[in-house]
């Protein structure tokens, strides 16, 4: 039953998205007097996705992460960069063209209860995203479709008329999964998907993305604070800290080792459960906490709280550098 | 079972109960619990396993609604059906309070330089000048820099992590003897929550303050407690010293718990260990134990006979409520069918 995370993906396959030196740029405040302040959300953040992969985006609040992952749908309009959908210019696309590709693309939020509409019951809710796309499909292949959907996500079909209200959290998260998969997509953009779970429910739904990726050959981006649920679900993973990416590995290189300071910091935070181990760690404890993305460092985003940072931190931004095998960091210290 | 030292917080027998639209629910169902003086215990459990409505228990803080059995000693005296006036002396001096949200804790119209002094004008009657002397020591002390000139801001001025340091500065100010900290990471970034940790464990260490943790991350309990209890649909399911309880679990449901959290140290493409079902919501008080309709281990009489909270052969401390508990943790049979109540 499990197979390697790395079985489902070839290296070699042409990326189905290629995102380039993207940003998001939100103005704050304009005035004849002032200059237009900008919070950079996102700035300049490149990398591949290929089909069948899990690209893992962490980071913590106000990285960037969930913003990122809307851009790419196009949810928020970016600034500036590039994203190509499967070799084509996505950020040109017309109105019509747009709605015609993003059903092979979708989303699944945080809050899972928030996410539906209370007011419709579960069936409707999943069925929605395919009559959407095909307006004449006939009643009763919506229905089969409906109930495949469910099945595949682990809800029994009897509560198709049921409102998502009765429904606990990880039902719910299910329906939301449901609802992205009855349109087959190619890509779907997981935004902080378990974060609101209990733990025995987490896993759960861990396992059935896990599945339903290996199944569909989906690519998936998977946006966490997590590192530790990351690290499970993602073939690759993609660290963001102020809108900038701090490093991207393949998942074995990345946890084996770390490169970036801010990575290494990262997982030293994370507490094990497991006391005797917890005792015998090395913890590097940053000091202070994120920057406001309005005016951030000039060099790296990163040098406020790095216990490596040096002059050349402070002035110069580094450059995403290959240090072997993908490997790509940016920091002048490694 | 020999105790070291006196409990400096007892419960026994507490059951908890909201009177909703539809009826009594149990959130909390014949708990009980010791705190031991300098120990930092973690209550641990997912949602709508009672553990926030013990600590507001403890506090005398549970909703309008509801109503409290059973008795929760501090220091000897019975906060159960203590009025409000008198536990007023009590609370926010002797034993304190943190919650997860320091920004919904804090008042955002006043400054908390007033906040802070507040406390210690209340409860110890100091001037102005002093309080505000010894609340910026406090603050200081939690590690906020530039303490003497932040202390005039407001909450909002402040950080998330910040602000959570200051919140545990007001919780401190009388030194407790007892804090009860509500998920107090949770909604902080993990570098942040590493700093909270870090201080928490400084602050326990260097006062002797006794720390009951709630908290939903076994993580943050194998950092930061030395004894733990589990608990599910409002009951004790096991107890335990922290190493015991994560080597040797007993009680299939922390086994559970423990194998379904995904880890940093161990096999990345395994399937993760999942426990079926959804968790068991407040609803009416149930015969038997809370976790069956869950349990790989379950049998018949586990949906009809509560198994009672016992010691485990060879360690009086650790406690199990379960009449199919795992075989690694005994290497004795188990003594607990026996003593089923009548």
């Amino acid at each position: 039953m499990s197979q390697p995370a790395s079985a489902t993906t070839s290296p070699d396959a042409a990326p189905i998205l290629s995102v380039r030196d993207l940003t998001v740029h939100f103005p704050l405040r304009h005035s004849l007097l002032t200059h237009a302040v900008k919070l950079r959300a996102v700035d300049g953040v490149s990398f591949d996705l290929r089909p069948g992969e899990t690209l893992g985006i962490v980071g913590e609040s106000g990285c960037g992460k969930s913003t990122l992952g809307r851009a790419i749908l196009r949810l928020i309009e970016p600034t500036g960069g590039t994203v190509a959908w499967m070799g084509t210019d996505f950020l040109g696309l017309d109105a019509g063209k747009l709605r015609a590709q993003r059903r092979n693309m979708q989303i699944i939020f945080q809050d899972p209860l928030a996410s539906l509409d209370p007011r419709m019951t579960v069936g409707k809710i999943i069925g929605k995203p395919l009559k959407t796309f095909q307006p004449d499909i006939k009643k009763a292949e919506l229905q089969q479709r409906v109930i495949e959907a469910m099945q595949q996500v682990g809800l029994a079909p009897e509560m198709v008329n049921r409102y998502p209200h009765e429904f606990s959290g990880g039902q719910c998260q299910r329906i939301g999964i449901a609802r992205a998969m009855i349109l087959k997509p190619r890509l779907i953009v997981c935004d902080e998907p378990v974060s609101a779970l209990d733990v025995s429910i987490q896993a759960q739904v861990i396992n059935l993305l896990m599945r339903l990726q290996r199944e569909h050959g989906l690519s998936l981006l998977f946006i966490s604070h997590n590192l530790s649920v990351v690290r499970h679900i993602s073939h690759r993973i993609l660290v963001l800290y102020l809108g900038k990416v701090m490093e991207i590995a393949d998942r074995d290189s990345f946890y084996r080792r770390p490169l970036h300071p801010y990575s290494q910091a990262l997982i030293s935070a994370i507490p094990l459960p497991d006391p005797k181990l917890e005792r015998q760690r090395q913890r590097i404890v940053l000091q202070g906490e994120l920057p406001s993305p309005v005016n951030p460092p000039p060099g790296c985003r990163f040098c406020t709280r790095c216990p490596k940072a040096t002059e050349i931190c402070r002035t110069t931004p580094p450059e995403l550098t290959d240090h072997g095998g993908d490997h790509l960091v940016a920091c002048h210290h490694v | 079972m020999s105790m070291p030292k006196e409990p400096i917080l007892q419960v026994r027998d507490l059951s908890i109960e909201f009177k909703l639209a539809d009826g009594w629910k149990t959130a909390v169902d014949r708990v009980d619990m010791d705190l031991r003086p300098g120990e930092i215990m973690g209550i641990v459990g997912e949602s709508g396993s009672g553990k926030s409505q013990i600590l507001l228990a403890a506090m005398g803080l549970t909703a309008n609604n509801g109503r409290v059995r059973g008795s929760i000693k501090f220091l000897g005296q019975e906060i159960v059906s203590t009025p409000a006036a008198k536990l007023d002396r009590i609370r926010g001096s002797a034993m304190s309070m943190i919650f997860q949200d320091p920004m919904t804790s804090l008042n955002p119209y006043l400054r908390v330089s007033e906040q802070l002094m507040e406390v210690l004008i209340a409860h110890q009657g100091l001037g102005k000048t002093d309080a505000r002397k010894q609340v910026i020591a406090m603050l200081e002390r939690v590690h906020i820099p530039d303490a003497a000139r932040r202390v005039d801001l407001y909450p909002h001025e402040f950080s998330g992590g910040m602000r959570q340091r200051v919140m545990i500065a007001m919780a401190l100010l009388c030194k407790p003897a007892l804090l009860l900290a509500d998920e107090p990471t949770t909604a902080l970034d993990v570098t942040v929550q590493a700093q909270i940790l870090e201080l928490l464990a400084e602050l326990a260490h260097d006062t002797g303050t006794t720390v009951a943790i709630v908290t939903h991350d076994l993580g943050v309990v194998s950092r930061l407690c030395d004894r733990v209890t589990v608990l599910y649909g409002g009951r004790v399911m096991e107890s335990a010293d922290i190493d015991t309880l994560f080597e040797l679990p007993a009680h299939p449901y922390t086994n559970g718990l423990i194998a379904s959290t995904p880890r940093l140290d161990t096999g990345m493409d395994e399937e993760l260990v999942t426990i079926p079902g959804q968790p068991r919501l407040m609803g009416t008080a149930i015969p038997g134990c809370p976790f069956e309709p869950r349990c790989s281990r379950r049998q018949e009489h586990c949906r009809s006979e509560q198994p009672p909270l016992s010691a485990l052969s060879g360690d009086a401390a650790h406690r199990v409520a379960c009449h199919h508990p795992l075989e690694a943790a005994s290497t004795q049979p188990p003594l607990l069918n026996q003593r089923v109540s009548s």
